[in-house]
């Protein structure tokens, strides 16, 4: 049985959140009821003509820094022509033989050994409107009665970004697209979410026998939506492309569906024409030329790149936990604990934990570490509330660590004693074998001491009681 | 190089053309005498020489990224062949397969 | 009594200025020479019964959107469509004062020399109502030449304006690329298409050009343009006038054509100008070629967006694509699918760079070739069309003979130059156009040495058959 080796590229496209449309005025982005944000331009009305939106071209050329690109120095628009519902003028505005960033690099930390994945280009271009398919037995786009079309987001500025087939595995190639993402979240110019299709990615897929230096015919893979399903698809598919060579069959070019529900992929079927998009010019608009001293304006505006903090982080708390650390987000709270005294792993699992969904204040830093630092002694309910609160209100320290627990056995025996009693049956019960009935007296005790009780303590006493 | 009836029949479908069985042959006829006509272009060679795309030199035009008021719902749908609601209507188009963006 | 076909819109002007008629008067003045008339020239495809403004009135070619009146560019497919915004163009003319009296007809989407292209059937020539007009502008060159309109707007992209009032005896002027926007101007081929005025004489010329031209933030491709400077001078003193040998020895160019021609040139030399002969060795040869290529190739993608989906006609069918390819056989007349297709073609996988890249580069050369000329001289002279106007039909069944009417506006027009069309004469009792081309932005030079011609040209711009 040969080895095989899975061969990886991927095409990313992110919708910029801009004020504005690429390349008219119209309000981008989510929100607004169908086709209210729509405009000669962006309807493609006879005579409407096309102005470039600055800032998008001064973010791609920032994401282009980030990405290690060299920015062109002269940049032109092309018409990629195909007709279909949701491309109003019959073309779409894009970029081809001559992008704004080219030949770039982006570096995936592993837990052994970093990657490098080469970026072939980054450039600007406009998204198409939302086509609706209504009705047919499947709702799905085959068989459907009509379609309906809602051009709001038609005309959203896009940046494609092409890797190089340089992933080597569905992790790595997930792991890439966190760091990516991660990457454009912090330079502001995106949510980047797959789930709103502010993100997407498509995969070029192949396979190759470990040792092979040509590459073999690939795939394209399309409609993923969320990091796992990049991953699970491209599985999918590797297991696929293996399964035929082995069985002595060839792999053809073709553009597949993967399908979550039955994680398997489907061919989808195209137009014979449709490849043959006739780029040109656009001679709508003037080539870009961004000067030298806006490049390095916006080279200095790029922030410090999350695969170096992922470095740092692995160091003390290891590799998973600081790639979900930097990639969540939760960085920023663990680092707010870490500032206010706490160690590194305590703050990592705090912040991926009792904080994951919490954003908390950071005058608020200094008192969760304390509250934190004296979690044995005091009430879990003080302790869980404190968290709770720490998005919104200043935390007041001394009165949380005033709600000492209740760890006095002479104080709590009574109580415990005064429950069993009260309760004659579950004690019975409990001494027939139905031991889970503990966690049953460890409530009453809880409730009548307002959860002020430690729980390790009335443990105890209910099992010395309850012993035969 | 000459063009066949194939030809104009890739091309009209590229063009989303659908030609009558009347106008496949004149056309085939008409591009054949015009390309003769225009191909005189290749000439001359001029390798060394640059494509010019746009006759003025201007570089660098843009607008701000603020927003402009858009249309009204009514001026959006006023030559609309097929208004549903808030939408544009249009038959299924039967190939999965979505745009090209 | 106001003579419509006498009056220049400086004269109108001035006559509104000093309240000695009101814009009422005059729009009913031109509403009757248009009943009198149109019936038979068939200049306007949509009358406006009255706007807002009380200025001069004007008229614009039907591919120049104006909200709330139908635009048509000439095409079935465009049949019921009225434009929910105004061109930037009309709304200078707005700004300006100027009341709408119509639509003119056109070629469909501008394609042609004569408007037997339109789907509204052809205009007629006021000098001949069995000779085309020219076009693709014919409606708004024949609708000043009769004195339907005090002046009108054209759109020039092979030679749109200037052929057509060379054709009907008007002054044309095809400015400068980028220095009239294209918002809202149903588009041909982008890179080329230019709208322009179309007028009875030069410094009516100067003055809506005046009006219309400019940068516009809703098109990249304008700039900003120097102060028009309405033409005074009588004399050409000074003027280095170049006399293209390939533009004025082209074959095709009628004796008479050529004869008046001559005429002028002479008249620019006794008016104090150093008149020589230079050369163009390759922008007249591959011009025409290297335009249609490059016209063809953008109009295939500008005419993509008529799909039957926003606007326009549609056919029904039971699947997109089958209505989408069947509404633009059934809304596209011969010309367009014949330019469509060709642009396709020229674009298509393994085609581009014989076709559409080289022709990119012939127009390089062009280019070059117009630069060194105007190293020497500021303008250049020529005719503007090699025939006065031609019989209606006569061309109507060879593209490549009506493709050759615009042998001598094209090459220019490549460079992005301006030119400008004065009447210098008849032949065979028809206007002979002289195009006067110079290097861009210079449309104040253009228009002075067009208004010392015309002084002593004193062409009558009446058709004879009207006096
Ligand atoms: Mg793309
Ligand atoms: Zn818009």
């Amino acid at each position: 049985m040969p080895e095989w080796e899975p061969v990886i590229g991927l095409e990313i496209h992110v919708q910029l959140k801009t004020h504005t449309k690429m390349f008219c005025g119209c309000e981008a982005g989510f929100g607004g009821e169908p086709n209210t944000r729509t405009c000669p331009v962006c309807l493609a009305f006879p005579g409407a003509l096309p102005v470039p939106n600055q800032t998008a071209v001064e973010w791609t050329i920032k994401l282009g820094h980030a990405l290690n690109c060299r920015i062109a120095e002269r940049a032109v628009f092309h018409r990629k022509n195909y007709f279909y519902p949701d491309n109003p003028k019959g073309y779409q505005i894009s970029q081809y033989d001559e992008p704004l960033c080219i030949d770039g690099s982006f570096v995936v930390p592993g837990p052994e050994r970093d990657s490098e994945v080469g970026i072939v280009r980054a450039h600007l271009e406009e998204d198409a409107a939302k086509t609706i398919h209504v009705g047919g037995a499947t709702g799905r786009i085959v068989g459907s009665a009509h379609s309906n079309v809602d051009f709001n987001r038609g005309g959203t500025p896009l940046v494609e970004i092409v890797t190089r087939p340089d992933l080597r595995s569905a992790d790595e190639a997930k792991r890439f697209l966190q760091l990516l993402r991660q990457t454009i979240v912090e330079l502001g110019i995106s949510d980047a979410e797959m789930e709103k299709g502010t993100l997407r990615a498509d995969a070029n897929v192949s396979v190759r026998e470990v040792g092979e230096t040509a590459y073999r015919t690939r795939t394209e893979l399309k409609n993923m939506n969320s990091f796992s399903h990049i991953a699970r698809g491209i599985e999918a598919e590797v297991r696929r492309q293996i399964e035929t060579w082995e069985s002595g069959g060839e792999v053809v070019q073709e553009t597949l569906d993967y399908e979550v529900k039955s994680d398997t992929v489907t061919p989808r079927r195209r137009k014979e024409e449709a490849d043959d998009y006739r780029y040109f010019p656009e001679p709508d608009l003037v080539p870009l030329e961004p000067e030298r001293e806006l490049v390095d304006r916006l080279r200095e505006q790029v922030p410090e790149p999350p695969a170096k903090r992922i470095h740092e982080l692995a160091g003390v708390v290891g590799f998973d936990p600081a790639l979900d650390l930097v990639t969540t987000g939760n960085e920023r709270k663990a680092r707010l604990l870490v500032d206010n005294g706490l160690d590194w792993p305590t703050a990592a699992n705090i912040a991926m934990n009792q904080l994951s969904s919490i954003d908390p204040l950071p005058e608020n830093g200094a008192a969760l570490v304390a509250v934190i630092k004296q979690r044995e002694r005091i009430t879990r309910e003080a302790y869980n509330a404190s968290f709770a609160s720490s998005a919104t209100t200043l935390i007041a320290v001394d009165d949380v660590l005033a709600q000492v627990a209740i760890s006095d056995a002479s104080e709590l025996g009574p109580l415990v004693d005064r429950i069993l009693a009260d309760n004659p049956g579950q004690v019975a019960a409990y001494k027939g074998g139905k031991e889970g009935l503990l966690g049953f007296f460890v409530g009453q005790v809880m409730k009548e001491t307002q959860g002020k009780a430690d729980p390790k303590v009335v443990n105890e006493l209910l099992r010395s009681r309850l012993s035969p | 190089m000459a063009i066949t009836r194939e030809d104009v029949l890739h091309v009209a479908a590229l063009a989303q053309l659908e030609l009558s069985e009347d106008e496949i042959p004149r056309l085939t006829r008409e591009l054949n005498d015009i390309l003769a006509a225009v191909g005189k272009v290749s000439e001359l060679d001029l390798s060394d020489v640059p494509p010019t795309s746009h006759p003025l030199s201007v570089v660098n035009v843009f607008r701000p990224d603020v927003a402009r008021p858009s249309l009204p719902l009514d001026d959006a749908f006023a030559n609309a062949p097929e208004r549903d609601a808030g939408l544009f209507r249009v038959p299924p188009t039967g190939a999965a397969e979505e745009s090209a963006a | 009594m106001i003579d419509t076909l006498r009056l220049t819109a400086e004269e109108a002007k001035g006559l509104l200025e000093r309240g000695e008629v009101s814009g009422a008067e005059l729009r009913m003045a031109y509403r009757e020479a248009i009943d009198a008339r149109d019936e038979e020239l068939h200049c306007f495809l949509t009358l406006v019964d009255g706007d807002d403004n009380e200025g001069v009135p004007i008229a614009l070619k039907d591919v120049i959107s104006t909200k709330g009146v139908r635009t048509t560019a000439g095409s079935k497919i465009l049949e019921n469509y009225v434009p929910v915004f105004d061109s930037t163009v009309a709304d200078r003319c707005k700004a300006a004062g100027l009341q709408l009296l119509g639509k003119t007809n056109t070629d469909e989407f501008a394609m042609g020399s004569s408007t037997e292209n339109s789907a509204y059937g052809p205009s007629r020539n006021p000098w001949d109502p069995e000779r085309v007009p020219g076009g693709s502008g014919g409606g708004s060159a024949a609708a000043v030449s009769a004195g339907l309109a005090p002046w009108a707007l054209g759109s020039d992209t092979g030679g749109s304006i200037k052929q057509p009032s060379a054709l009907c005896g008007n002054v044309g002027l095809r400015p400068t690329y980028g220095t009239v926007s294209r918002y809202g101007i149903v588009a041909f081929a982008s890179s080329l298409d230019q709208v322009g005025p179309v007028t009875k004489t030069v410094r009516d010329n100067a003055l809506l050009y005046g009006i219309i031209s400019g940068r516009d933030d809703c098109d990249s491709t304008t700039v900003e343009v120097p102060p028009v400077k309405l033409p005074e001078a009588e004399d050409l003193k000074g003027l280095r006038v170049g006399v293209p040998k390939e533009l004025n020895e082209a074959e095709g160019i009628e004796p008479g054509v050529a004869e008046a021609v001559r005429r002028a040139i002479d008249l620019c030399a006794q008016l104090g100008a150093e008149v020589s002969e230079c050369e163009l060795p390759r922008s007249v040869e591959y011009g025409l070629p290297c335009y249609y290529l490059i016209a063809p190739a953008e109009a295939s993608s500008n005419l993509a967006r008529y799909d039957g989906v926003r606007y326009g006609l549609r056919v029904p069918a039971d699947n997109y694509y089958e209505m989408v390819a069947r509404t633009r056989d059934a809304g596209f007349g011969d010309e367009p699918k014949r330019r469509i297709m060709l642009g396709t073609y020229a674009l298509s996988a393994g085609y581009y760079e014989a076709y559409y890249g080289q022709a990119q580069k012939v127009r390089t050369v062009i280019a070059r070739e117009f630069a060194a000329a105007f190293e020497r001289f500021d303008v250049l002279v020529s005719p503007t069309s090699p025939t006065v106007a031609f019989k209606i039909g006569e061309k109507a069944e060879s593209p490549l003979a009506m493709y050759l009417t615009d042998v001598l506006t094209i090459p220019p027009n490549m460079a992005g130059l301006p030119g400008l069309s004065i009447p210098c004469g008849l032949s065979e009792g028809l206007p002979v156009g002289l195009q006067l081309i110079g290097p861009q932005f210079s449309e104040n030079t253009l228009f002075r040495t067009g208004h010392a011609l015309e002084r002593t040209i004193g062409f009558d711009t009446v058709p004879e058959r009207l006096r």
